[in-house]
């Protein structure tokens, strides 16, 4: 089995801001809009380096949104940065309409999103984005699982001709992927090789599943575990290659069950592979406030339940 | 043959194909589309510094964002016969497989569009951005917007009004089609605007009008004299008094054929009110 080692808890919020600012230096397209928001999205470095690229739009995320999607004529990269239930629900006519039908390449970066946002409680917890997101057609749909894994994204969104919604968060969670790591959209990273069920996560939940594939390989359960940081297009081959070989599948986001990566997963084995699968997600539920870790626990979204989860479906193959 | 005659020719032919282009397909939008006829043939015959072609990204030329995106007959039929595609394909309008779809978009890579619009209140957006990326690009064209009186009902106008006054986006000129009608009756009735030239000024925009919308020669001199108004620190918003439905004398001061089509003797009286001068598609 693999370890991996927690390097220094960091935010991927900040991974964003770093990745930004390599941004600014390497890609003169790349310009930045922010709607109030520049401290918890982490622009100030790319706004310090690239002040005429930045754009603060004030408290109106729909005008920053259409901004946005005018920048690129002119041949601009814009990223919008702010929270992800305003970055998603509070904008989402712009976006389709200015943005995905009309196949502007515009990155929406969104921040805080799910429980882990914390205190601020559920008018800020979003858990409907990542279903929001890929609905719409063309949308690519990212949402990366540490530190490093979040600046690599953003500076590898920035190649991609497109619209783009990059999901990451709030609070300080484990930075365990290589620094230097390739980004390639679309495709899976097998974290754990395993035989008796395959552990398929996303976000800030794939450090849950490595920690609950040690767990269960204390109780001689072998957990395969599959990063999926993009949920659309969904690396359906690395997904059914791998229940091919164990036969059942945990899913696990920090998001509704409803629209999030378990229902793509589900359209993917239902018509390729039937397969038992269970959900580690919220269950069609408002998040509520209290600390990152309490509503996780709460909500069902860690270790201990994906562990639980596995258990449970692997006996029902 | 003088000038103005040639351009009032070119207006009532794309009133023609206006009143074809809904007719055939029974739908679609002729009253709005019928009063801000003058507007786009003056835009595209006399303002807009137009390059050969068309390419996304409109370096160094004049860009035009359509916001009320339903008149896209009127829009469809001035492109086409200034060159963007070919005037035929107006036949295709609101046909299945047509790049011509009831509201504009780029989605089926229509020349001359640049992006969708339909869902109304997010022109004026995209068009500050457009000309955000003028100034980057150290592009001194000018960007146009054009917006109905009725979207101004919807709040990301006054978000993006806001935004272009206090951040000095002044190579932007938005027209504002006063015509006073909405689908459900006038603006008054719906629900009343209030004085647009005081809002606008509160806003921050450096205001003007056009009195005579509906006559070739005003819409010029005011286009003209807006352009002369840009680089001043101020956003342009042209208040462009237009009738709805002008030209067709039973369409005119009315909200009634705001998204209604003639029937076959309805077409031929607005056709017989609007003799075809540049050959009809």
């Amino acid at each position: 089995m693999k370890k991996y080692i927690d390097t220094g808890k960091k935010d991927t919020r900040s991974g964003f801001g770093s990745g930004l600012e390599v941004l600014g230096k390497t890609n003169e397209n790349v310009v930045a809009l922010c709607a109030d928001l520049i401290g918890s999205l982490k622009m100030d470095a790319f706004i310090a380096n690239n002040p005429d690229r930045f754009f603060q739009i004030g408290i109106a995320e729909a005008n920053m949104m259409g901004i946005a999607a005018g920048l690129t004529i002119g041949g601009k990269i814009p990223f919008t940065g702010t929270f992800a239930n305003f970055s998603t629900g509070r904008v989402y006519d712009q976006i389709r309409q200015s943005i995905a039908y009309s196949g502007k390449n515009v990155k929406i970066c969104a921040s805080h999103a799910g429980l882990t946002l914390g205190e601020d409680g559920a008018t800020h917890q979003i858990l409907e984005d990542i279903g929001l997101m890929k609905m719409l057609p063309g949308m690519v749909v990212i949402n990366p699982c540490d530190y490093n894994q979040t600046k690599a994204a953003t500076i590898a969104i920035a190649d991609y001709e497109g619209p783009v919604y990059l999901r990451f968060g709030r609070p300080k969670v484990a930075n365990f992927t290589p620094e230097d790591q390739k980004f390639e959209i679309g495709k899976a990273v097998h974290l754990q090789e395993g035989t008796d069920v395959t552990i398929v996560a996303t976000g800030h939940l794939v450090w849950e599943a490595l920690l609950a594939a040690e767990a269960l390989q204390e109780k001689g359960i072998s957990a395969e575990v599959i990063n999926i940081h993009t949920i659309k297009p969904l690396d359906d081959e690395a997904i059914l290659n791998s229940v091919k070989k164990t036969g059942c599948i945990v899913t696990a986001e920090e998001h509704n069950f409803l629209g999030g990566l378990g229902e793509s997963v589900s359209r993917v084995l239902a018509q390729n592979h039937p397969t038992p699968q269970e959900f580690i997600a919220t269950n069609d539920t408002f998040g509520e406030s209290g600390t990152p870790g309490q509503l996780m626990e709460k909500y069902g979204l860690n270790a201990e339940a994906i562990t639980n989860a596995a258990e449970k479906v692997i006996k029902r193959k | 043959m003088p000038k103005t005659q040639q351009l009032e020719d070119f207006v009532t032919q794309v009133r023609r194909d206006i009143l074809r282009q809904v007719h055939k397909v029974n739908s679609g939008h002729p009253g709005g589309s019928l009063g801000c006829t003058e507007f786009f043939v003056a835009l595209y015959q006399e303002i807009l510094e137009r390059k050969d072609g068309f390419d996304m990204d409109g370096k160094e030329e004049d860009l035009f964002f359509l916001s009320n995106g339903h008149i896209s007959p009127v829009f469809y039929s001035v492109l086409a016969r200034s060159g963007y595609f070919p005037v035929e394909e107006l036949n295709t309008f609101r046909l299945i497989n047509s790049r011509l779809q009831g509201h504009p978009t780029t989605h089926e890579g229509l020349p001359g569009i640049r992006i969708a619009s339909g869902s109304l209140g997010q022109g004026m957006s995209v068009a500050i951005g457009a000309a955000q990326a003028k100034k980057l690009n150290n592009d001194n064209h000018i960007v146009y917007s054009l917006h109905g009186d009725g979207e101004l009902q919807e709040g990301q106008i006054w978000e993006a009004a806001m935004y272009a006054s206090g951040k000095k986006v002044d190579n932007l000129i938005s027209t504002i089609d006063l015509n006073g009608q909405q689908i459900d009756g006038s603006t008054d009735d719906v629900l009343p605007l209030g004085s647009l030239r005081a809002k606008f000024e509160a806003f921050g925009w450096d205001v003007m009008e056009i009195k005579e919308g509906n006559n070739i020669t005003s819409v010029i001199e005011g286009l003209k004299e807006a352009k002369t108004r840009t680089g001043k620190g101020k956003p342009v918003c042209i208040l462009m008094h237009t009738v709805m439905g002008h030209g067709v004398d039973f369409m005119m001061h009315t909200h009634a054929w705001h998204g209604k089509a003639p029937n076959d003797e309805q077409l031929e009286i607005g056709l017989a009110q609007n003799p075809e001068t540049l050959g009809d598609y």
